[in-house]
C-alpha cells in the first residue's frame, strides 16, 4: 500500500448521479475510505451520468454519448472508483460494448474498463485494505447484494470481508440476499406494481432477520427499499456500505 | 387474463389480485431455489458443463443447415418422413394432412411447446379430430381450456385442489365419494382416463428436446412416461418441433441432458430420456408403423441471421422463468404469450411482432438472475435490451419517456447545468418535505409515490460540496 503523499496513486472518483444529487454524504464517506486505503482522490467536475437511463431504455445513441464523455473525463486516472455496482458495470462491461464499432474509442473504453472498480471491490481486492476493528456498534445489519454488482462484477464476499474486519455490527444474512429488490432504474416506475411486489419480498426477508439496518452498495436499491420500508411503517433503517465502514473507520473528517 | 401480450400491463394488475396464483408462485420459487442449490452442490463440474453445453449449442447452430439435411436423410433411411414448414399455418396443415391420411379419429398428445406455438390443438379440433393431451398438467389445462404458464411445469399456476375440482367437473364416471386429497389419487384418476385414450389413439404427437443428425433420432426428456406411450402405441407418430433443435451427435445430446434436467426441475436426470429412431422395423417389439417429423421454422431462420441469434441456443429448461422475480410476481399467463418469462420476452417479439409484444422486453429489472441460471448461458438481459433498442428506434414507447430521455441526455452534456438542475430539484423536494426525511406524495411522481415514500435529497450536490470544501 503506498504510504507517502508523493507516491500515492490517484483515484478518479465517479460519484454517480444518485450520490451526487441525493446523498452527498455517501460520496464523502466513500472518498474518505479510499483515502484511508492510501490513495489520493480526485473528483472531476466534468463528470455527469454513466448513461444507464438511456442505455436501458433503448436509446443507444444517448448512451454512447454518455460513454464517450465518461471515457474522456476518466481515462487519465490510474484507478477509477464508483460507489455503485451498476454504474461501475457500465464502465467495466457496457462502455466497451457501446463503443465497440467506434475505432477511435473502443480501445480507450477498454483501457478505462480495465481500471474501473466498484468501491468495496476496490478497497477489498485492489487496495487490499481492511478497516481497523471498531468498538462493537449496537444493533445488527443485514446485507442486500445489488444485482449488477453481484452478477456483473462478482461482488459478494468483498463487503462481507470488510464488515467482518470492522468487527461489528453483527451481520445476519437474509434469505435470498441476491434476489432483486425491484428497483431496476426506470423499471420501478414503468411497472410499479411488480416493483413493489419485489420490494415486499425483499423486505419480508429483511424483517425476518430481525436486523436493525439493511446495508447495500447501490444507492438506487437502498432508496427504493427505504421508500417501501417507510411506506410499510417499518422501523428498519438503510445504509450505504460506505457510510457503515467510514463510521467505524477512524476520524470521519477526511473529506471535510 | 388475456392471451395477448399487448394487454400485459392490465394482466399484471389482475395477477396481483389472485392469491392462489401468488401462493403457487412463491412455493415454486422457494422450492426451486433450494432444489437447484442441492443438485448443483453435488456436481462440482456443473459450471464447466454449462460452458460445454453452450459450445455444443453454438456449434449446432453454426452447422444447422447441414445437421438438418443429415437428420432428414437418416429419418428417411429409417422409414420416416420429414415435413418442412415455414410457419404455424403450414405446420398445422401438415399435421392435419398426416392425421387425415392415417385415417385417424383420436390423437394422443405428449407435451410440446411448439404445438402450442402453432396452435395445433385448435387446428386439429377444427378438422374434426379428437385431440387429448396426455401430460398430467397439460391434460388438466385442456379440460379447463387454459394454456401452459410455464415451459416445463405447465399447470404451475394451479393448486392440487384445482386439479381435483377439474376432474370432478369433467369426469362423469368419477364416484362422488372418491377422495382426491392425495396427489397420488389425482394422478391415478388422470391415468385411468388417459389409458383409454392411448389405446384408442390412431396418432401420437410429441415434441422433441433434441434431433440427432448422425442417427435421425428424436430425443424426448420427460417425467411421466406419457410421451413414450404417445410415441409407441399409436400406429402413427408425429414429432412437431422447431428447426433449431438439431444436434450433430448422440454424445452432444447426452451432455445437454445433464444440464437440462438439473436446470429444469433440479433432478439429476429426468425419469425418461427416450430416443426414437424411425418407424418400427420388422423385428421391433413395439413402435409406430409411420414416423413423421414436422420441422417448424416460424421466425427461427430470421433470428439465426440476426443479432439475437443466441436465443436459439435455448433448450427450453424453463429455469429462467422459475428464477425470474418478475415471473414470480405475475405468473406466466400475464405475458399473454406461449413462452413466458425472460426467454419468452426475447422470443415473443420475434414470433408475434414487436408492436404487440413491446411491453415484454420492458418487463425486466435487468437483475440478471435468468442469465445466471441459463444452462447454455444465453445473455437474456442483453437480448432484451436489443429489443428495447429496436422499440426505441421504431418509436414504440411512450412519448413522455422519449422527451424525458432527450432532456436528460442534453443536460448531462453540461455537467454544471445538470448538477444545478438537480440541486434545484432537490431544494424543491426539501421545501415540500418541510423537514421530513421522505415525501409520501408528490405531483407527477405517482408511479413512485403510489407505493413508496420518496426519500428527500440531503441538499446540495456531492461534486459541488467537495470542490467547495477542498478549495479546488
Ligand atoms: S433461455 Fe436458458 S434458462 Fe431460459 S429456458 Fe432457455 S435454456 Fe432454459
Amino acid at each position: 500500500m503506498p504510504s507517502d503523499t508523493e507516491t500515492r496513486a490517484t483515484v478518479g472518483f465517479f460519484a454517480t448521479c444518485l450520490v451526487d444529487l441525493f446523498r452527498p454524504s455517501v460520496g464523502f464517506a466513500a472518498a474518505r475510505l479510499i483515502e484511508r486505503a492510501g490513495y489520493r482522490v480526485v473528483v472531476p467536475r466534468a463528470q455527469s451520468c454513466c448513461g444507464q437511463p438511456g442505455y436501458n431504455s433503448g436509446d443507444r445513441d444517448a448512451a454512447r454519448r454518455a460513454a464517450r464523455r465518461a471515457v474522456a473525463v476518466f481515462e487519465g486516472f490510474e484507478h477509477v472508483v464508483a460507489p455503485s455496482g451498476s454504474c461501475a458495470a457500465m464502465f467495466v462491461h457496457h462502455f466497451p460494448d457501446l463503443l465497440s464499432d467506434d475505432a477511435g474509442w473502443e480501445g480507450r473504453a477498454r483501457a478505462l474498463a480495465g481500471k474501473t472498480c466498484e468501491l468495496v471491490d476496490f478497497l477489498a481486492r485492489v487496495a487490499g485494505w481492511r478497516p481497523e476493528a471498531a468498538p462493537p456498534a449496537a444493533g445488527s445489519i443485514t446485507y442486500h447484494d445489488s444485482c449488477a454488482g453481484l452478477r456483473e462484477l462478482g461482488i459478494r464476499e468483498q463487503p462481507r470481508a470488510l464488515i467482518a474486519a470492522a468487527g461489528a455490527p453483527e451481520l445476519r444474512e437474509m434469505e435470498g440476499p441476491d434476489i432483486c429488490c425491484g428497483f431496476g432504474g426506470t423499471f420501478c416506475v414503468k411497472y410499479p406494481a411488480i416493483s413493489e411486489a419485489m420490494a415486499d419480498k425483499k423486505i419480508d426477508a429483511i424483517e425476518a432477520t430481525g436486523a436493525d439496518t439493511v446495508v447495500g452498495g447501490d444507492l438506487g436499491c437502498l432508496l427504493h427499499i427505504e421508500g417501501r420500508l417507510s411506506r410499510r411503517g417499518s422501523a428498519v433503517g438503510t445504509s450505504h456500505v460506505a457510510e457503515l465502514l467510514a463510521a467505524g473507520s477512524g476520524d470521519g473528517m477526511g473529506g471535510d | 387474463m388475456h392471451a395477448d401480450s399487448a394487454r400485459f400491463p392490465d394482466n399484471v394488475t389482475a395477477a396481483r389480485r389472485d392469491p392462489m396464483l401468488l401462493g403457487a408462485l412463491q412455493r415454486l420459487q422457494r422450492d426451486a431455489r433450494a432444489g437447484r442449490a442441492e443438485v448443483i452442490a453435488r456436481l462440482p463440474e456443473f459450471e464447466a458443463l454449462r460452458d460445454a453445453a453452450r459450445e455444443i449449442r453454438n456449434g449446432a447452430l453454426a452447422n444447422l443447415a447441414a445437421n438438418l439435411e443429415r437428420f432428414e436423410e437418416n429419418v428417411i433411411a429409417n422409414g420416416g418422413a420429414v415435413h418442412w414448414c415455414r410457419d404455424a399455418a403450414e405446420a398445422g396443415a401438415a399435421v392435419t394432412r398426416i392425421c387425415r391420411e392415417a385415417g385417424a379419429r383420436t390423437v394422443a398428445k405428449g407435451k410440446s411447446m411448439v404445438s402450442e406455438e402453432i396452435a395445433l390443438n385448435a387446428a386439429l379440433l377444427g378438422a374434426g379430430f379428437d385431440v387429448v393431451e396426455t401430460d398430467l398438467g397439460e391434460y388438466v389445462l385442456q379440460l379447463r381450456d387454459e394454456t401452459p404458464s410455464h415451459i416445463v411445469i405447465p399447470a404451475i399456476h394451479l393448486t392440487k385442489d384445482q386439479f381435483a375440482e377439474t376432474f370432478r367437473d369433467a369426469h362423469d364416471a368419477l364416484p362422488e365419494d372418491r377422495s382426491l386429497e392425495e396427489a397420488r389419487a389425482i394422478t391415478d384418476e388422470a391415468r385411468g382416463a388417459l389409458r383409454d385414450v392411448f389405446l384408442r389413439a390412431d396418432v401420437g404427437i410429441t415434441g422433441a428436446n433434441f434431433l440427432i443428425a448422425e442417427t435421425g433420432s428424436v430425443v424426448i426428456v420427460t417425467n411421466e412416461g406419457n410421451g413414450d406411450l404417445a410415441q409407441s402405441l399409436p400406429r402413427t407418430h408425429i414429432v412437431v418441433t422447431g428447426i433449431e433443435k438439431a444436434l450433430g451427435t448422440v454424445e452432444e445430446a447426452l451432455t445437454l441432458v445433464r444440464v437440462l434436467a438439473r436446470s429444469a426441475t433440479g433432478q439429476e436426470i429426468s425419469a425418461y430420456t427416450t430416443f426414437a429412431t424411425g418407424a418400427r422395423r420388422a423385428d421391433d417389439a413395439a413402435g409406430p408403423e409411420a414416423f413423421h417429423v414436422v420441422l417448424v421454422d416460424n421466425g427461427r431462420s430470421d433470428l439465426l441471421g440476426g443479432p439475437k441469434r443466441e436465443i436459439l441456443r435455448c433448450i427450453r429448461c424453463g429455469a429462467c422463468q422459475t428464477v425470474c422475480p418478475v415471473y414470480g410476481a405475475v405468473g406466466g399467463h400475464a405475458y399473454g404469450a406461449v413462452y413466458a418469462g425472460p426467454v419468452g420476452s426475447v422470443l415473443t417479439p420475434a414470433l408475434s411482432g414487436l408492436e404487440t409484444a413491446k411491453h415484454l422486453p420492458e418487463a425486466s429489472s435487468f437483475c440478471g438472475a435468468c442469465e445466471a441460471v441459463c444452462p447454455v448461458r444465453i445473455p437474456l438481459p442483453r437480448l432484451l435490451r436489443l429489443w428495447r433498442q429496436d422499440a426505441f428506434q421504431a418509436h414504440l414507447g411512450p412519448t413522455a419517456l422519449r422527451w424525458g430521455l432527450f432532456a436528460w441526455s442534453a443536460l448531462t452534456a453540461w455537467p454544471g447545468a445538470y448538477r444545478a438542475a438537480g440541486a434545484i430539484g432537490g431544494r424543491v423536494l426539501r421545501l415540500l418535505a418541510m423537514g421530513r426525511p421522505r415525501l409520501a406524495r408528490l405531483p407527477f411522481a405517482g408511479k413512485w409515490t403510489g407505493g413508496r415514500d420518496l426519500p428527500v435529497p440531503e441538499g446540495g450536490t456531492f461534486v459541488g460540496q467537495w470542490h467547495r470544501r477542498r478549495g479546488k
